[in-house]
This record gives structure tokens, C-alpha cells and sequence, in this order.
């Protein structure tokens, strides 16, 4: 079959890639406007000029993150500063904030006096949540199942293989619980949800829990997941399987809690009222400088025992002072302003108070040549 | 300028060395050796690449080789925050692995390569064989979804509880190990996937290597009287052994690299080596994509960046292995593979 | 070696069972070869199946027009963010890695030919197309994200060029060793350059296969994810300009794979939809483009 000298067919296709370059620098060019969960945003908008085209990037935990998306993307309505928030487990926020690659790091395990002053960084909480304990059984209903720590800790110690353990039932009478193997899943990455959840298992249950506290451990068995996204979607995949992750991550997806004993021997299940409960004990002025907390099984009849603070972690000698400050004006917001997207996410809010002192003990030691950044 | 048929074989390489080493005429030309010169630069560039890959690699993770030595390699565990960097339970999962996908993907590549050759008409050979040279196309990310979602649950909730009823699931290999946790996310599911991967690859090699066959030798055998089976065992096979072989090392090399679907479907269980295909584990590849954002230390993402230049060694030897039987291939064949 | 026997060596009964097993092998082969080939197809079909029905639910104009949501309670954002982010990313990496690896491909077919240099480039090409694209990426990382300690789409791109490089050279050098030696005869017969009967005759008549090759070069990295974890990493946000912090060479870009990596961990119905719906559309564009180019310019040759 003999081609014509004027082929159209490379034609054909250049123009076809043209077409989707052009879509594309499109695209770029209408940059600016959209904050990111507003209707239909214009695809062709080569004039328009952005509020701020700054960006602050921010890595770690997986913990807040549902939340400081959120306030990232109510922030760029009202300021037209942006969040780049990337959940990577708060390992992998501690080690972004060395390097300098982010603007602030995000940890659940926070970093103890000598830590910050050898990394030379500052630390400072957030926002208080909850770790709740997820599960895969059909027939279970969410805020049913009862689990005690040491049952929990033999679960992942291994020592308890079967739903129907002897030692399960006799906490849950007439819950239908199959013979199957108790599947359990983990954290793959550096995690600050397992250094709160390590930590509440060795205060709750030291005879029993003997695999350690931190964000990585060596667990005895269980499958991992990256982030508590993918302890979640794991925990959703395989039937018959236990996982830990916060609490937004289960409520939001409507995905099987259960209750736990606390410290004063109650029954209580995962609610902002039960995390704000535990909160309350947190003695923050005594904390300074590294504002270093640990908040689990603490006392009180309402009190989730596994609640965690979690903290933002910045350069102490910070390069740019208009970027510095950009970022603390975002924090600085969500202590004010961001108090009701956190509820309404069941996270607790930190009390004006905390903030007050964060910012006139904490934040001021963040300088640029010796020049204080805040306020 | 008219076309020409791409299918003609090209003349060997002698007349066409001669006919242009020759210089040419009088008029300075610039643009010859400008356009010599620029590539062969092109050229090298692909050679220097690979150097300055392997470079860096062994550049970055040197703190870990002198600090660890060979003491990664006969470690289990890894598990920076213990101080522990072992290797092996990485280097086992990706053996494991690449075993199972291969002992899925190779005898079905082979007996898909044996349906298109012999056993159909050549325009449903050639629309069957293009549709599987384009799944090769499909990014593994999308397998590993597929993976997640649809095959995970399936494996835990119905394959490997039916394996173990039966008198399958006490073979060693099989028999769950410590670790095991349903068999869902396991080596097994990573294996499965990985197998339609490499699919393509060895059954659209395999597929050309068998087409290479002389059909006078294949009729020879018919002649005889011998069945389709048997020409294709005792003839063909025999004829394009090294080529099987060399595909068989191309997927294997896919293998072994892979990341993606791995990541999803393994399990991240980095601390012990797996018992069974059953259990959960880990691969190179899949181990540095998850721990790599959150290396800490120095000698955190050296000892990471080392098991990467482990994985390059790896992989490196396979494809010269590779492409050393294909060669053999092209030798025997008098063409390319 | 087994002839039918015509003569009267072995027993009626033997000379039977023989010829009655050879073809009792060969029909359960021929059966196992069509329960494997369909197994296989079948396998594959449903994988393609799978992803169609579960991405063409998030198919529509927000889907393709808005950025992806950062709220885990939203029902709306789409991809358009991360789609545009792929193609800019891998449209560079193009741009480096396309002319680079054609000329380089040209100096194997054309200069280099069978001498050492060339056949060791060659191999290396070869291998190099082996190595694993994580390798890569973390090559990339070593490279441009650490020391200047920042994340680029840049450096994503750098990654996917190292892989695109020696794809093109080795396919470039495949198809110019088709074109029959008399083109390039009659070319220089005539007394043209040697450039200009490469370039003006050779590939031009190969043009069809060149740009096969590219673009199935471009095509495949573009489905890549791990090149592009801890280089170009992800944003919710549109790339803005060159530099600065959300700016190409500045900080991390949106990109197609690595959201759809990050959506489809995580729990939430709506983001795994959206993530089904990205790769939907990977799917769509690959073999879209695989079988576009084979249409144009493939006639009759398989590959």
C-alpha cells in the first residue's frame, strides 16, 4: 500500500499533542484562582493575577493531617496563602524539617529538650486527638466491641490469635465473635500514632506489652500500612483484621470502633468529649521550652486512654523571614480561627491559653540573623 | 521521497562501512562532522548516565558500607530505629516473589506463545498478540489498585482459606508462618499480580523466538507424522530454548524492580523472613518507596540508598545474563531476536 | 523421534496404545493451551474491565477541571491539577530525553555501527533499561532534591528523562537498521552530506517507526510513579510559574500518578473514587496512544 508523499497522519498526530499542550499551559495559566474546593473554576484565565502566590509546605504526620488539609484549604479562601501538606508519617516530618525540604514538620512523637537543641529546632502543639481502635467483623456494630489494654496488648503481642479468645467474650457477651485468626495491622512507616499507641500500651499494660515504645518498633506480627490511610484501607480489605489509627480517619469512613477501658476502669468510646477529657490534664506551662506531653491513660471516668497531642516542628534559625512568618500567620490562625473545622473533625483545639503561651515563649525564639521572627 | 518497506532484513554491515567511510569531495562541509561529532556525544551521553547513576549510588551510600559492612547482608531485620539494617528479610521477599510470579507467568506465557503460533489463525495471532504487547503498556501503579481492591479480599476471604483446608496447605512453603495474617496482603498476592505484569513481555518474546523457526524443519517433523505437540516440545522449544531463556530473564529483571503494585499488595513486614508464600513481607524496592521520605539519619538513608545499589547490582546481572542469551539467540538464529 | 510404523515391527495392540498416547498428549496439551491462553486474556480482560467500572463513576467536567480536594469530608475537586502536572513534567523530560536519545540512537545505527564504543554503548543501553525506576528516583533525590533542599518537578522530570534516554536510543537504532542499505547508497551516490541523507532520507523514510517509538517512549514513563516519590512528590495545587515554591523548578508539582498513589491509600470513599477515575484515565491514555500510533504508522509490521 503505497503512502502518499503528503502523509497526514504525522500531522494528525502533532496536532493532536498540541492540542493537549495547549490544555495544559491552559491549565498553568489559570493557576491562581482556584482554591481548591470551589465549583468550576475558569480553565482559561491567562490574566488573572493570584492574592499571594505563596505556598508554605509542610510534611509528617498522618495524625492531623485531615485537619490541616482542611485548614489549608479554608486558609487560601481567606488569605490566599497555600498549604502543601503531604502525610508521611511523622518520621518522615521530623526528617523533612532537618533537611529543610518543608516549611514545618508535623509529629505526634514529639521531640524531647535535647533532641530540638542538638537538631536545632523548635516544637510546639497543634491539636489534640484521638487514636481509636479499628476492626473488620461483620456482624460487629461500630462502638460495640469491648477491648481492654491488656487484651489489646496481647492481640499484638500475638499471645491472642482468635476473635473467639476465651479472654474476648468474657468481655463481650452476646457478641457474635467468629473462630477466625485476628489479623493485625500496623504502621509500616515511622509513625507518631504508634509512639502514642506503643506508649498508652506499655503505661497500660507493661507485663504484657514488652515490644517497646516509638515511633518504629519491632513488631512481633502484623502486616503494615503507610500512614493511617493505609492502616485504614487495610483494615477495610482484609476481613477479620484489627488496626489503630486516629479517629477522623474511622468516623469519617465509617469504619467499626470499640470501646475501651480507661484508666478509672470505665467503658468509653472514642468522642471529642472523651479526648478533650484527657486533654484537660495536660500541664503545658510546666512542658516549657520543648512543650514535650505525653496525654495517655490519663485519669478521668470520661477520658479516652489513647489521646496524643500533635505538634508542629520548625528550623530554630529560620533563612527568610517573610516565609518564616507567612507560616507562623497560618498557625497563629488556626489557634484562632480553626477551632471549628477541628471539632467538627473531632479534634480537640488548643486552648487560648496554650496558644498564649506558645506564642510569646516559643515562637520568639525563631530569629533570622538574631532577629526574632514573631511577633 | 518514496517509503519503504520496513520489513526488509537490513544488508550486513561490511558494503555499507565501506561505501561511506570514504571522505568526501572538495567543498568544506562543517555540517558532517558537526553532526558526527553531536552523536556520538548523544551517544556516550547514554553510557556516562548509567556511570554517574552507579556513581552517586555508591557515593551516597558509602557512610553505610564502611559503617555496616557486610553486616547487612546477613542481618534479618530492618529497623533503623533498633540500629538494625539488615537486608535480608528484603532480599528474601523480593527472591520470593519474583519466584511465585515466575511460576505463574512462565509455563501461561509459554502455552499463550504455543496457542498464537500453532494453534490459530495468524490474523487472530496478530490481534490477540498486539493486545497483549499493550497491556504490557499498563502502568503498574493501576495493577496494584486492582490488586488492593479486587484481589486481596479474594485471596483472603476465599483462595488461601481454601488452600489450607486441603491437604495442599501443609507443605512447607505453604504452611503459614508466624507472620501470617489471612494471606491477603502477602507474598503470594504480590506474586499473582506480579505475574500478569511480566506477562506480556515473555509471552510477546517467546511468541517472536517460536515464529523464528524454520517451517521447513516444523514440516519435516509433521511430515513424519508427529503430532502439534510434539513438533512444538522436541522441535521448536528446543530451537528457541536460549530465546525463552532470555525472555524469561527480561521479566525476571521486571520483577525484581518492581515497586508499586508490590507496595501495595506485600504487606510491609520488614522484621522477620517470611515462612511461607502466605505471609507477609517485604521487597527491596517496596521497603525503599515506603522508609525512604523518613530516613533521619545520615546513616539512615545511606544504609537505604545502599540496599538500592544492592537492587542495582542485581538487576544489572540479570540483564547482562539476559543479554547474553539473547545473543546466543541472534547467533544461532542468524537474525535478531 | 517416532515414526508411525508401516511395517509389522511391534505387536498390533502395542502399535495402537502408542499412537493413541501421542495423541491423547497432544489433545490435553492443545486443551491446556486454550484453558491457559483464555485464563490469561480473561485475567487481563477483567483488569481492564475492573478499573473501567470503577473509574468512569468519577468521570466528569469537575473531574477533569478542578484541583484535587484537600478536605476528607468534600464530595467535589477533581484531578485537573495532576493531569496538567504529568503532562508539563513528562512533557520536559521529553524535551531532554527525545532529541538526545534519537541522535544517540542514530550514532548507533549510523557511525558507531558493530565497533567497541558502540557495542558497549549498546549493552549499556540495555541494562540501563533494566534498572529498576525507583533507582532512578532515588538517583534523581541524591542528585537535584538534596542538595538544594527542595523537592522539584524538575527533578521528576530528570528522573523520567534517565529512563526515557536509552528507550529512544535502542528504538531509534531498531528502526534506522531497517531502512535498507541502498537508501543510504543512492543518497550519497548523488553526492549529499552525510547529515542530510541521515537525516533527510533515512529518517524520513523511517519516520513512521521514529515516531512510534517516541511517543510509546513518552507514553510509558508517563504512567511511572516511583521516579516521581521523593523528586517532583505531590501538590493540591496548581504549578504556578518556574520558580519559587509552587513553581516547577521550585517545589513539588501536582502530578497524575503519585495522587492516584496517595488517593487510592487512603480510606475515603470519594478519594478512592477519584483515584479509580486517574487511573481510568492512564489506562485510557497508554493504550489510547499505543493503538493511535500502530493505526498511523504501523502497516502490517507487529512492533
Amino acid at each position: 500500500m503505497k503512502k502518499s508523499a503528503r502523509s497526514w497522519r504525522p500531522m494528525l498526530l502533532v496536532a493532536i499533542l498540541l492540542v493537549v499542550a495547549a490544555v495544559a499551559v491552559a491549565g498553568c495559566g489559570s493557576s491562581s484562582s482556584s482554591s481548591t474546593s470551589s465549583p468550576a473554576p475558569s480553565i482559561s484565565g491567562f490574566t488573572q493575577v493570584p492574592m499571594s502566590s505563596d505556598t508554605i509546605l509542610g510534611a509528617g504526620a498522618s495524625f492531623p493531617a485531615p485537619l490541616y488539609m482542611k485548614w489549608g484549604s479554608d486558609y487560601a479562601g481567606t488569605s490566599g496563602v497555600k498549604l502543601n501538606y503531604q502525610s508521611i508519617g511523622s518520621g518522615g516530618g521530623i526528617s523533612a524539617i532537618e533537611a529543610k525540604t518543608v516549611d514545618f514538620g508535623a509529629s505526634d512523637a514529639p521531640l524531647k529538650e535535647s533532641d530540638l537543641t542538638a537538631k536545632g529546632l523548635v516544637q510546639f502543639p497543634m491539636v489534640v486527638g484521638g487514636v481509636v481502635i479499628v476492626v473488620h467483623l461483620d456482624g460487629v456494630a461500630d462502638g460495640q466491641l469491648k477491648l481492654t489494654p491488656d487484651v489489646l496488648a496481647s492481640i499484638y503481642m500475638g499471645k491472642t490469635t482468635t476473635w473467639n479468645d476465651a479472654s474476648i467474650t468474657k468481655l463481650n457477651p452476646g457478641v457474635k465473635l467468629p473462630a477466625t485468626k485476628i489479623n493485625v495491622v500496623h504502621r509500616s512507616d515511622g509513625s507518631g500514632t504508634t509512639w502514642i499507641f506503643t506508649h498508652y500500651l506499655t503505661d497500660a499494660a507493661g507485663s504484657i506489652w514488652t515490644a517497646g515504645a516509638d515511633k518504629e518498633i519491632p513488631w512481633p506480627l502484623g502486616v503494615g500500612g503507610k500512614g493511617s490511610e493505609g492502616v485504614a484501607t487495610s483494615v477495610q480489605q482484609l476481613s477479620g483484621s484489627i488496626g489503630y489509627v486516629e479517629y477522623a480517619y474511622a468516623k469519617q469512613t465509617g469504619m467499626t470502633t470499640t470501646q475501651l477501658q480507661n484508666k478509672d476502669g470505665a467503658w468509653v468510646k472514642p468522642s471529642i468529649a472523651s479526648f478533650a477529657s484527657a486533654a484537660s490534664h495536660a500541664d503545658w506551662k510546666a512542658s516549657l521550652p520543648s512543650m514535650y506531653m505525653v496525654l495517655v491513660n490519663q485519669p478521668g471516668q470520661d477520658t479516652w486512654p489513647i489521646t496524643g497531642a500533635s505538634f508542629i516542628l520548625m528550623q530554630k534559625d529560620q533563612a527568610d523571614a517573610t516565609r518564616a512568618k507567612t507560616t507562623l500567620d497560618f498557625f497563629a490562625w488556626g489557634y484562632t480561627s480553626g477551632a471549628a473545622a477541628a471539632t467538627a473533625l473531632d479534634y480537640v483545639p488548643i486552648p487560648a491559653n496554650v496558644y498564649d503561651l506558645v506564642q510569646k515563649q516559643v515562637w520568639p525564639t525563631m530569629t533570622v540573623s538574631g532577629t526574632p521572627v514573631w511577633p | 521521497m518514496s517509503t519503504v518497506d520496513l520489513e526488509v532484513a537490513p544488508s550486513p554491515s561490511g558494503p555499507r562501512g565501506a561505501a561511506i567511510a570514504a571522505p568526501r569531495g572538495h567543498k568544506l562541509r562543517l555540517g558532517d562532522p558537526l553532526f558526527r561529532v553531536l552523536a556520538t556525544v548523544c551517544g556516550i551521553t547514554v553510557a556516562v548516565a548509567m556511570f554517574g547513576l552507579a556513581g552517586v549510588l555508591v557515593y551516597n551510600s558509602w557512610p553505610a558500607i564502611t559503617t555496616l559492612g557486610t553486616k547487612m547482608l546477613t542481618t534479618v531485620a530492618w529497623s533503623p530505629t533498633q540500629g538494625e539494617y539488615g537486608a535480608l528479610a528484603a532480599l528474601a521477599g523480593t527472591a520470593l516473589s519474583t519466584i511465585v510470579a515466575m511460576v505463574i507467568a512462565v509455563p501461561l506465557a509459554l502455552v499463550i506463545a504455543l496457542l498464537l503460533v500453532e494453534l490459530v489463525h495468524p490474523a487472530v495471532s496478530r490481534v490477540v498478540g498486539t493486545a497483549i504487547e499493550m497491556l504490557a503498556a499498563i502502568p503498574s501503579i493501576v495493577y496494584g489498585m486492582v490488586g488492593l481492591f479486587v484481589i486481596v479480599p479474594y485471596i483472603q476471604d476465599h483462595l488461601v482459606p481454601w488452600v489450607l483446608s486441603t491437604p495442599l496447605g501443609n507443605v512447607p512453603g505453604i504452611k503459614p508462618g508466624l507472620q501470617f495474617q489471612g494471606g491477603g496482603l502477602s507474598i503470594f498476592t504480590a506474586g499473582v499480580v506480579l505475574a500478569f505484569m511480566v506477562l506480556p513481555f515473555i509471552t510477546a518474546v517467546s511468541r517472536d523466538v517460536l515464529k523464528m523457526v524454520p517451517q521447513v524443519t516444523k514440516e519435516a517433523g509433521y511430515g513424519m507424522g508427529s503430532t502439534t505437540w510434539e513438533v512444538m516440545h522436541k522441535i521448536s522449544m528446543r530451537y528457541a530454548n536460549s530465546g525463552i531463556v532470555g525472555a524469561v530473564f527480561i521479566g525476571l529483571g521486571r520483577a525484581l524492580g518492581e515497586t508499586m503494585a508490590v507496595a501495595y499488595l506485600i504487606g510491609s513486614v520488614y522484621t522477620d523472613l517470611p515462612r511461607s508464600i502466605f505471609d507477609p513481607g517485604t521487597s527491596i524496592a517496596s521497603l525503599i518507596a515506603n522508609q525512604f521520605s523518613e530516613a533521619t539519619r545520615t546513616l539512615d538513608l545511606s544504609a537505604l540508598i545502599a540496599l538500592g545499589l544492592i537492587l542495582f547490582l542485581i538487576t544489572v546481572l540479570f540483564q547482562i545474563l539476559a543479554q547474553a542469551w539473547l545473543r546466543r539467540v541472534q547467533r544461532a538464529t542468524g537474525g535478531r531476536a | 523421534m517416532s515414526a508411525v510404523p508401516e511395517s509389522t515391527s511391534p505387536p498390533a495392540h502395542l502399535r495402537r496404545r502408542s499412537i493413541g498416547r501421542r495423541k491423547a498428549t497432544d489433545l490435553t496439551v492443545k486443551i491446556f493451551s486454550w484453558i491457559g491462553a483464555w485464563f490469561g486474556i480473561i485475567a487481563m480482560g477483567f483488569l481492564v474491565y475492573e478499573v473501567v467500572i470503577r473509574g468512569a463513576v468519577a468521570w466528569n467536567w469537575a473531574f477533569f477541571t478542578q484541583s484535587t480536594p484537600q478536605d476528607v469530608t468534600s464530595t467535589q475537586g477533581g484531578f485537573a491539577n495532576a493531569i496538567v502536572g504529568t503532562i508539563v513534567i513528562t512533557g520536559v523530560a521529553a524535551l531532554m530525553a527525545i532529541p538526545t536519545g534519537f541522535l544517540g540512537g542514530v550514532y548507533l545505527a549510523e557511525f558507531g555501527r558493530n565497533g567497541r564504543v558502540a557495542t558497549a554503548v549498546r549493552m549499556i543501553a540495555n541494562v540501563v533499561m533494566g534498572v529498576p525506576s525507583i533507582i532512578v528516583g532515588v538517583f534523581a533525590f541524591a542528585v537535584l532534591v538534596k542538595p538544594l533542599q527542595h523537592y522539584s518537578g524538575f527533578a521528576g522530570s530528570v528522573a523520567l528523562a534517565f529512563i526515557m534516554l536509552p528507550v529512544m536510543a535502542r528504538t531509534t537504532e531498531d528502526i534506522l537498521n531497517l531502512v535498507p542499505n541502498e537508501l543510504r547508497e543512492s543518497g550519497l551516490a548523488m553526492g549529499a552530506a552525510r547529515w542530510k541523507v541521515t537525516l533527510g532520507v533515512i529518517c524520513k523514510a523511517a519516520r513512521g517507526g521514529l515516531i512510534t517509538g517516541a511517543t510509546l517512549a513518552i507514553v510509558r514513563v508517563a504512567g511511572e510513579t516511583a521516579p516521581l516519590l521523593f523528586t517532583a512528590l505531590s501538590s493540591p495545587y496548581w504549578m504556578t510559574g518556574l520558580f519559587g515554591p509552587s513553581g516547577f523548578f521550585g517545589g513539588p508539582v501536582a502530578n497524575l500518578t503519585k495522587t492516584i498513589y496517595d488517593f487510592s491509600a487512603s480510606p475515603y470513599p470519594h478519594f478512592q473514587t477519584l483515584a479509580w477515575g486517574g487511573a481510568l484515565l492512564i489506562i485510557v491514555a497508554v493504550l489510547g496512544m499505543n493503538i493511535l500510533v500502530r493505526l498511523l504508522f504501523q502497516r502490517g509490521k507487529e512492533w
